[in-house]
């Protein structure tokens, strides 16, 4: 895969101090979703206007294509699209001409049925005619992507594509963006929801105060940074963790005995665990295993980093 | 050149106007009429004629001036002032674009409009008056750079509003007395001396002279330095927009 964005020591900062962006590097793989995680004022919608343009570097490089966003914004920008998380859309303008608006702003020249094409896989060539003020909220947001895809760019940016959107148009917004994956769209994305990130990235990466802590395979990720638990049902719940297995890294959760291990060590003692439960006497009824969420180690990376 | 971009620029824009076509028509030509009725008829009847032409004639290419850049500034200021106060400016400045590609379909389409409207204008001066235009061509001309460079104007205060009041204050308090006090409804040499003296700095002087000058071949000031003011204040507000796009100053952050 080559490299299709390329970020190196990004920075922003503003008059009043505020340093938006602390040195940011990122390289963004070719065909990939890459999501980026990130509480809120960490630099996710920063990363994303100054990549696409809209907000100016103090320092530092970006190339989308190999193309300089600064010197060569031309080539640059014409790769790009950009989904931004604020539904901003010309009310009174009708959802067809907005669209052909945006692709001939990028230099395409008119095409209807690149336009409808567009329209129909986002369900909005039904409401082509219908002024943007007579949508709602999702709708409008359609609106955006289908305006973002107009000029067919190679790279998409999500600006939190669903925040404030019903499930059933977050399962579609999942589904049209794993579609424009196939079609060999690169696909950046930001995102409140861990689920999200979980669901479709390819890769994650985590912002916070301006800087990336990491960038990594999902499942790697999962792996690496994923601690198990086996929570085990007994016949008769116990209200504490019996004095024979307090030696155990075990606490009782709802009148079940809960262990949790690193399912990547060489030992996980899990034997040794189930023995001497039964040489405690305790019967077991059920077993389950659960590994932790992706916002469970969200979490704990940018607390370490606070 | 993106041209696909100015041409997208300049369609929004101009549907933008044809949606508001009535609006954007009925308004010019009843204020004009009732210049006509009051000036022309009421009391112009009473009024002598300045340099040889009837003073309900005298007073037509400062109507159609004073419309003409009221118009252009204000479709200009607020076609780009939209964008930006509703948030859609994102997409403008993330297109592979550059500032005179979106001044041109901006001022483009905002010229157009007023040189609509200053045609509709004119064409209602014919009813009311008897007038004659001796030169033609530069007439279309004089009109023409003056739509442009006020649309220029109007670009950016649309740029530097902050909010809709600063938008219309402007028009108000800068653009309305100057074409006033510019000659409009009089000739400078009805003036004091002194007045005469400071009416030379006021830029639309050159406007209005010159296009009156294609009317009936009089004129305040020389032709030439007219349009010589008309092409210094074009070239200066495009200078100020060039250096606009370059620092980013109220678009970008």
């Amino acid at each position: 895969m080559t490299d299709i964005v390329q970020v190196q020591d990004l920075r922003k900062s503003y008059d009043n101090g505020f340093e938006a962006l602390a040195g940011v590097d990122l390289t963004i793989r070719e065909g990939e979703i890459i999501a980026l995680l990130g509480p809120n004022g960490a630099g996710k919608t920063t990363l994303i206007s100054t990549i696409c343009g809209i907000t100016q570097p103090t320092s530092g490089t970006v190339t989308v294509g190999g193309h300089d966003i600064l010197r060569d914004y031309r080539n640059a920008r014409a790769m790009v699209g950009l989904v931004p998380q604020e539904t901003h859309v010309e009310s009174f303008e009708k959802v067809v001409k907005t669209v052909q608006f945006s692709r001939g702003l990028f230099g395409k020249p008119r095409d209807d049925a690149r336009v409808e094409e567009v329209l129909r896989s986002l369900s909005l060539w039904e409401k082509r005619d219908n002024k943007l003020m007579q949508l709602s909220g999702g709708m409008k947001r359609r609106v955006l992507i289908a305006k973002a895809l107009a000029h067919e760019p190679r790279v998409l940016f999500l600006d939190e594509p669903t925040a404030g959107v019903d499930v059933e148009l977050r399962r579609d917004m999942w589904e049209l963006v794993r579609g424009l994956k196939q079609q060999g769209v690169t696909i950046i994305l930001t995102t409140h929801y861990i689920e999200e990130a979980e669901a479709m990235a390819d890769r994650i990466g985590v912002i916070n105060k301006g800087q990336i802590l990491l960038v990594e395979e999902k499942d790697a990720l999962m792996r690496r940074m994923g601690r198990k638990t086996i929570q085990i049902e007994l016949a008769d719940p116990v209200t504490e963790v019996p004095a024979a297995l307090a030696h155990l890294p075990l606490s009782v959760d709802n009148g079940r005995l809960v262990y949790s291990y690193d399912s990547h060590s060489d030992k996980t003692g899990i034997t040794g665990l189930l023995n001497e439960i039964r040489d405690a006497g305790l019967h077991m009824t059920d077993l389950q295993t659960r590994q932790s969420s992706l916002e469970e180690i969200f979490v704990s990376l940018v607390k370490e980093d606070a | 050149m993106n041209l696909h971009a100015i041409k997208a620029i300049y369609i929004f824009e101009m549907s933008r106007f044809f949606r508001t076509l009535w609006q954007s028509i009925v308004s010019p030509v009843v204020s004009t009429s009732l210049y006509f009725v009051v000036f022309g008829a009421a009391i112009g009847s009473r009024i002598d004629q300045v340099e040889g032409v009837s003073y309900g004639a005298f007073i037509v290419p400062g109507l159609v001036m004073l419309s003409v850049m009221t118009q252009a500034t204000t479709n200009a200021s607020f076609g780009i002032y939209f964008p930006k106060f509703i948030g859609t400016i994102f997409e403008h400045l993330s297109a592979p674009v550059n500032f005179f590609e979106i001044t041109l379909g901006y001022v483009g389409a905002a010229a157009t409009k007023a040189l609509f409207i200053g045609s509709v204008i004119l064409m209602t001066a014919f009813l009311f008056v008897d007038i004659q235009i001796l030169h033609p061509m530069a007439m279309v001309a004089f009109l023409v750079l003056t739509c442009t460079s006020f649309a220029l104007l109007g670009f950016i205060l649309g740029i530097w509003a902050g909010n809709f009041e600063q938008l219309q204050l402007v028009p108000l308090l800068v653009i309305t007395p100057l074409v006033f006090l510019g000659g409009s409804f009089y000739s400078i040499s009805m003036l004091p001396p002194v007045w005469q003296t400071i009416t030379l700095f006021n830029p639309v002087v050159y406007l209005i002279s010159g296009f009156r000058w294609a009317f009936f071949g009089t004129a305040d000031v020389p032709v030439g330095l007219s349009l010589l003011a008309i092409a210094g204040f074009t070239l200066l507000c495009l200078g100020v927009i060039a250096l606009i796009f370059r620092t980013g100053w109220r678009l970008r952050d």
